[in-house]
């Protein structure tokens, strides 16, 4: 990789410590990728925000960090472990809340934008077409690259502060123009967005760097998410090509054969003892929907609902909270079904929900079953 | 093909995998031992050992992870990838595990248990001993 002047000065450490390991992160990263030079970016967005995955040794570093390091791009972040306005209603030990404070106040002074949700191209306006970004979280960096016409690569947690610190991103892989040379052809008919969770998994194992998708009909914004989510966590793709691609392409059905294989690998259990939404968190619209959905209906057992700060705000000025909670949800900002602390095993045996991304994680990390199901088919069998 | 990610000199056991890892909920980050029943390492422990898989793949998030288990001295000795990914590269790179990536041939011929010298100021990376 070529590095000008500037650049050669601060990876020998002539700019501070801080500088000297960014860049050193932002040189291993752009050798990892063929990248030719570093190129300014314009947003970035971080992960390793969770106590629960970042761990002491996350918090200990972000808290030496913190003193000398700036962002000195717009940057948002991901999830943390719960929300401070109801994390008492959860077992959750002080040691966990002070960690988790310590790495928010890390980040904030900073100065990254406490966002605290893993869906920014919801909550935040989307730069013109082309545009530069750095994006960590998995699936919001495939819906950056897929639908919203912005380019970045799959960073990692390191690579995207790095890049939130010194403004710039090797110039490499997707923010080049990019020829998949995979396509999937989606055979099944009437997804849900279980399904599309499902062919994101599928799409995220067989693909590189990026995969054509053929076949794919109108999707709504809950169907793009989990399909976005069900790729970030199979794989290391990041983005979707809607088309058949060229001639040279091998072709890969997603029929109903290899659909079961993910549903069987995902799918431990026939029934869950709590109902988790949002892994992505839901934004407005699903929120929306989730509402009109429940109306005159109550859970009949636990379901955690988890949503950014300001679609909660903005959804208590309309009333859908009120509603949600009537129907029995609780309903958690800042947090996400994705590595929650608030899910354990040893008070839960299994987990409905109807997120691929978060099934993953559910089972993987926390260790509990999971039983996967649609939206609506949630809403018919577990409310009345 | 032959990069150097993170440079280094370590000497020890090959553990290989011809699955790929996603750090993050794979790894017991206090024991170093493989905690995903899918996997096929599940049970090995990855302390210690050159640890040769063909890529890391899942949340970016795992950088941490390989941060973290260096810092709970439960990291292996040096990584070896046929392609490195950006949440593996970064992590080493923080963690100062040295990290390269070989040639897919030089990938089939390293095994499981060969005693290997990894040296990436040498010209053949690696020394097989």
């Amino acid at each position: 990789m070529e590095l000008i002047r500037e650049e050669e000065s601060a990876l020998k450490g002539e700019q501070g410590e801080i500088m000297q390991m960014a860049y050193r992160i932002l040189v291993a990263t752009g050798e990892a990728t063929d990248a030719e030079k570093l190129i300014p970016i314009e947003w970035a967005h971080l992960s390793g925000v969770n106590y629960n995955t970042i761990g002491d040794a996350g918090e200990e570093f972000l808290s030496s960090i913190s003193k000398d390091a700036r962002v000195t791009v717009k940057t948002t972040l991901n999830p943390m472990g719960f929300d401070i306005d109801n994390v008492s209603n959860y077992k959750l030990d002080e040691n966990f809340i002070s960690k988790q404070l310590s790495i928010r106040n890390s980040y904030e002074t900073m100065g990254v934008i406490p966002s605290f949700s893993c869906i920014p191209y919801e909550i935040f306006d989307i730069p013109k077409n082309g545009t530069q970004v750095a994006f960590a979280e998995s699936n919001a960096a495939i819906h950056a690259n897929s639908y919203d016409n912005l380019k970045t690569n799959k960073e990692s947690a390191f690579s995207a502060l790095a890049s939130a610190i010194i403004g710039k991103s090797p110039y490499s892989s997707l923010r080049k123009e990019d020829t998949p040379n995979i396509t999937i052809q989606m055979k099944i008919k009437n997804p849900n967005e279980l399904t599309y969770g499902m062919l994101g998994f599928y799409a995220g194992k067989v693909g590189d760097t990026s995969v054509n998708i053929s076949g794919l009909g109108e999707m709504d914004q809950r169907q793009c998410k989990a399909m976005c989510g069900g790729m970030g966590t199979s794989g290391t793709c990041a983005k979707f090509i809607f088309g058949e691609g060229d001639s040279n392409t091998e072709k890969i059905d997603f029929d109903e054969k290899e659909m079961q294989t993910v549903h069987d690998e995902l799918n431990t259990a026939e029934k869950g003892d709590l109902i988790t939404l949002g892994s992505p968190q839901l934004g407005l619209d699903e929120i929306s929907d989730l509402t009109a959905k429940l109306k005159g209906r109550s859970f009949q057992k636990r379901c955690m609902v988890f949503l950014p700060r300001t679609v909660k705000e903005q959804a208590q000025k309309i009333g859908y909270i009120t509603e949600l909670e009537r129907a029995g949800c609780e309903i958690l900002s800042d947090c996400c079904t994705c590595l929650t602390p608030l899910i354990c095993k040893d008070d839960v045996d299994a987990v409905t929900t109807n997120s691929i991304k978060g099934a993953f994680y559910l089972k993987n990390s926390n260790g509990v079953d999971v039983n996967l199901k649609s939206l609506t088919q949630i809403v018919e069998d577990e409310t009345r | 093909m032959n990069k150097i990610l993170v440079s280094g000199k370590v000497e020890g056991t090959v553990l290989k995998s011809n699955d790929s890892i996603n750090f993050l909920g794979t790894v017991d980050k206090k024991t170093g031992i493989i905690s995903d029943k899918n996997h096929s390492l599940f049970e090995k422990v990855i302390k210690n050992t050159i640890l040769v898989f063909p890529t890391g793949i899942g949340s970016s998030v795992g950088a941490y992870t390989i941060y973290s288990i260096k810092s709970n001295n439960t990291a292996p000795l040096a990584m070896i990838c046929k392609k490195a990914d950006l949440t593996v590269a970064t992590g080493c790179a923080l963690a100062n595990i040295p990290l390269i990536t070989i040639s897919d041939e030089e990938f089939l011929s390293i095994k499981t248990g060969m005693k290997i010298l990894l040296d990436t100021d040498s010209s053949t990376l690696i020394d097989y001993q």
